[in-house]
């Protein structure tokens, strides 16, 4: 019928996701950090949204909920220990948080 | 018409999160992600998930990111003296992730190319509901408990020290 098939799906994900390590891995302040964790759990949503439509199947639907509930936790969680953080140091810069080395 | 709309959204999400990533002000990447956010909720009306795509809006457009705004906005941070990495690290970061494309692209080579339906019906509130609350039901409880246990630390951790 239409020319978009699961391999498209698959290479936007794997895209978005490598974008969103790369991220990780460039920026220097915390909560950007963050947003790249959104965007790869984002694209691993996306991808399991494709494969349930591609078998007919509405249990990776359900799957991609647990992962909304799952980021939304983790989402609040680590903000609030970046408060904690910035309350006590000034700052969200995490090369300056490697007081475990010393 | 779906296959130009597929391709117009895609290009779209990648240079949305492209921005987020390399843009220097975190008040940007924030608005950056949530145009991402948009994006995405295209892709999920492609696929005909209609209830999926509702439920992404009203969480991570509606929840998740004024989460993210509030907290740039309560610590103010909102300025461009990030201090750089070093020039080696940034070049090591796009590498890294460029390399890791490539693996997961060539180990998904073998994959047959079949074609989406964009006409199913089990993105429907009924469907998934169905599920849900039968195969799921274990899970589905097991989340409360999650979010139980993320409320009481997140007051733990924000909570001043009383001395």
């Amino acid at each position: 019928m239409t020319g978009i098939t699961i391999n498209h799906y698959i290479l936007l994900s794997a895209v978005l996701f490598c974008i969103g390590v790369a991220g990780v891995l460039f920026r220097r302040n915390a909560i950007v950090i963050f947003m790249c964790i959104e965007l790869m759990l984002n694209s691993v949503n996306l991808l399991l949204t494709a494969f349930s439509n591609q078998h007919n199947d509405p249990s990776g639907q359900i799957f991609v909920f647990f992962i909304m509930a799952v980021a939304a936790a983790e989402v609040a969680v680590g903000l609030a220990i970046l408060v904690m953080i910035y309350r006590n140091a000034r700052s969200v810069d995490i090369d300056f948080f490697n007081k475990l080395k010393e | 018409m779906i296959q130009y709309a597929f391709y117009i959204l895609s290009a779209l999400s990648v240079a949305s999160a492209l921005m987020t990533v390399f843009t220097r002000k975190p008040v940007y990447s924030v608005l950056y992600l949530i145009f991402f956010f948009f994006t995405l909720f295209g892709h999920y009306i492609l696929l005909n998930a209609q209830f999926l795509a509702a439920v992404h809006l009203i969480v991570y457009a509606g929840a998740i990111m004024v989460l993210f705004l509030f907290i740039i906005m309560m610590l103010n941070l909102n300025k461009e003296i990030e201090p750089n990495k070093s020039v080696v690290a940034k070049f090591a970061a796009v590498i890294s992730g460029g390399l890791l494309m490539i693996v997961v692209i060539s180990a998904m080579k073998g994959v047959d190319n079949i074609a989406l339906n964009h006409r199913s019906d089990i993105g429907l509130v009924e469907t998934l509901g169905n599920v849900l609350y039968n195969k799921y039901m274990l899970p589905f409880e097991m989340v409360s408990v999650l979010f139980l246990t993320a409320i009481v630390g997140a007051v733990m951790l924000g909570k001043k020290e009383i001395k």
